[in-house]
C-alpha cells in the first residue's frame, strides 16, 4: 500500500498547495540558496531567541551573514543557525487536537494551593 | 588644500593609510543596493563602513598633526573633501573599479590580507595613537580578511564559469599588488625593518588561499606604482568628482 506522508517544515503554513517541502521546480531553483533560521543569545544568562531567517550557500556563510545582518548594533553575544529545512513544524489543521484540549484543565496551573504571607513573587 | 609638500614622514604615512581605507571604503560602497543578495549586500557595506571609520581616525590624527606644525585649522573633513589627486597617497589598486562580485571581493581579499599585517605591526609602534587606531582596525580587519577569503574560495573552487571570472579578475588586479608592499620612504621611517616580514606574511596568505581556491599566483612582467607618492590611474579622478561634488559645490554645507 503506498502512503503518502505529508511532512511539514518551517515556513510552510498557509500555503497548502505550494510548500516548499513540495519540491517544486519552479520555485526551487539551483541559483537559490537555502534559507537558515538566525537565534541570537543578546547576553550571558539568557536564551538564544529566534531574530529571523536568512539565504546562505552553506553553514559558515550563514554564519557570516547572521553577524552581518543581525549584529550590526550590538544585538548579540552568540550566534545560533539551523537549516530551516531542518525544523519541523506541527500541522496547523491540527491545532484544535493539539492545543484546545488544554483549554478547560484548569487544574494543571498550580492555582490551588494557600500560599504563607512570606512567599512572594509566585 | 594640499598636503603634497608635506615632508613629515608620520603625517604622509596616516595620509596613506587613510586614503587606501577612504578609497576602498569609497569603492565598496558603491555595491551598496546593488549586492547579489541581500544579505552579501550588507556584508560588504558593513565592510565599506568599517573602512570609511577607520579613515576618520587617521584623518583625525593627521589634521591634528598639520594643523600643529602649519597653523592652519584643518579637519578630517578638509583632508577628504578638499583635497586634489596628486594629494591622495592610496595604493592603485584600491582605486581600480569594481568589475564583477568575484573581482571586488578579490581586491578586498588582496588589500585585507596586506592590512591585517600591516596592522599587526603598526599596533607594536611606539607612536600610540597609531598604535591605538591600528588595534581597533585590526578586529574589523581580521573579518573583512575572513570573509573576503571564504569567497575568494568559494567562486574559485566553485562552477567552472565562477572560476574563469575569478581568474580574468585576478589577471586584471594583479599587477596593482606589487605596491601594496612595495614599502616607500615614508613607511619604512615608521614601520623600520619590519616591512620585510609584512612582504613574506602577505604572500604566503595570499598563496595560501589561492591554493585552496585552485588558483595559481600569476606571473606578471609589469607591475603599476605611484599612487603612494600621488601618482593615480584616471578613476580616482572620477571617484573623488562625486565624493567631493557636494563640498567642492556648496563649500561648508552640512546636513
Amino acid at each position: 500500500m503506498k502512503t503518502f506522508i505529508r511532512k511539514f517544515f518551517y515556513g510552510d503554513y498557509g500555503e497548502e498547495k505550494n510548500t516548499a517541502s513540495e519540491h517544486n521546480p519552479s520555485r526551487q531553483t539551483i541559483n537559490e540558496w537555502p534559507l537558515w533560521e538566525v537565534f541570537i543569545r543578546s547576553k550571558q544568562g539568557l536564551d538564544h531567541k529566534h531574530v529571523g531567517s536568512l539565504h546562505a550557500a552553506d553553514a559558515t556563510m550563514a554564519m557570516e551573514n547572521a553577524r552581518d545582518v543581525y549584529t550590526r548594533r550590538n544585538e548579540g553575544i552568540s550566534i545560533w543557525i539551523v537549516e530551516s529545512k531542518n525544523i519541523h513544524a506541527n500541522n496547523p489543521d491540527d491545532a484544535d487536537a493539539l492545543f484546545d484540549p488544554a483549554n478547560d484543565k484548569i487544574y494543571r496551573h498550580p492555582s490551588f494551593y494557600e500560599l504563607p504571607d512570606e512567599l512572594k513573587h509566585m | 588644500m594640499t598636503t603634497k609638500e608635506i615632508q613629515n614622514p608620520l603625517i604622509n604615512f596616516l595620509l596613506h593609510l587613510g586614503d587606501n581605507a577612504l578609497i576602498l571604503g569609497h569603492r565598496n560602497s558603491e555595491w551598496c543596493g546593488h549586492g547579489p543578495v541581500l544579505e552579501q549586500d550588507i556584508a560588504l557595506t558593513n565592510i565599506a563602513l568599517d573602512q570609511i571609520g577607520q579613515a576618520r581616525n587617521f584623518y583625525q590624527y593627521a589634521a591634528k598633526l598639520i594643523s600643529e606644525t602649519s597653523g592652519e585649522k584643518i579637519t578630517e573633513d578638509s583632508i577628504a573633501y578638499l583635497r586634489d589627486g596628486w594629494d591622495f597617497k592610496n595604493c592603485l589598486l584600491t582605486e581600480l573599479p569594481n568589475g564583477h562580485w568575484g573581482q571586488t571581493v578579490l581586491k578586498q581579499f588582496l588589500i585585507a590580507a596586506y592590512q591585517y599585517y600591516l596592522y599587526q605591526v603598526l599596533e607594536k609602534n611606539s607612536e600610540e595613537q597609531l598604535s591605538a587606531i591600528a588595534t581597533k582596525s585590526l578586529k574589523e580587519i581580521s573579518y573583512h580578511l575572513r570573509w573576503s577569503s571564504e569567497w575568494v574560495i568559494r567562486l574559485g573552487d566553485g562552477t567552472d564559469d565562477s572560476k574563469q571570472k575569478i581568474l580574468d579578475a585576478l589577471e586584471i588586479v594583479w599587477p596593482y599588488t606589487n605596491e601594496l608592499t612595495n614599502f616607500t620612504d615614508y613607511e619604512i621611517e615608521i614601520i623600520g625593518d619590519t616591512y620585510k616580514n609584512i612582504k613574506d606574511n602577505w604572500i604566503e596568505k595570499v598563496y595560501v588561499v589561492l591554493t585552496e581556491a585552485g588558483l595559481e599566483i600569476p606571473s606578471t612582467v609589469y607591475n603599476h606604482n605611484g599612487g603612494k607618492q600621488g601618482n593615480h590611474t584616471e578613476h580616482l579622478g572620477y571617484i573623488l568628482t562625486e565624493m567631493q561634488f557636494l563640498q567642492r559645490a556648496y563649500p561648508n554645507s552640512e546636513w
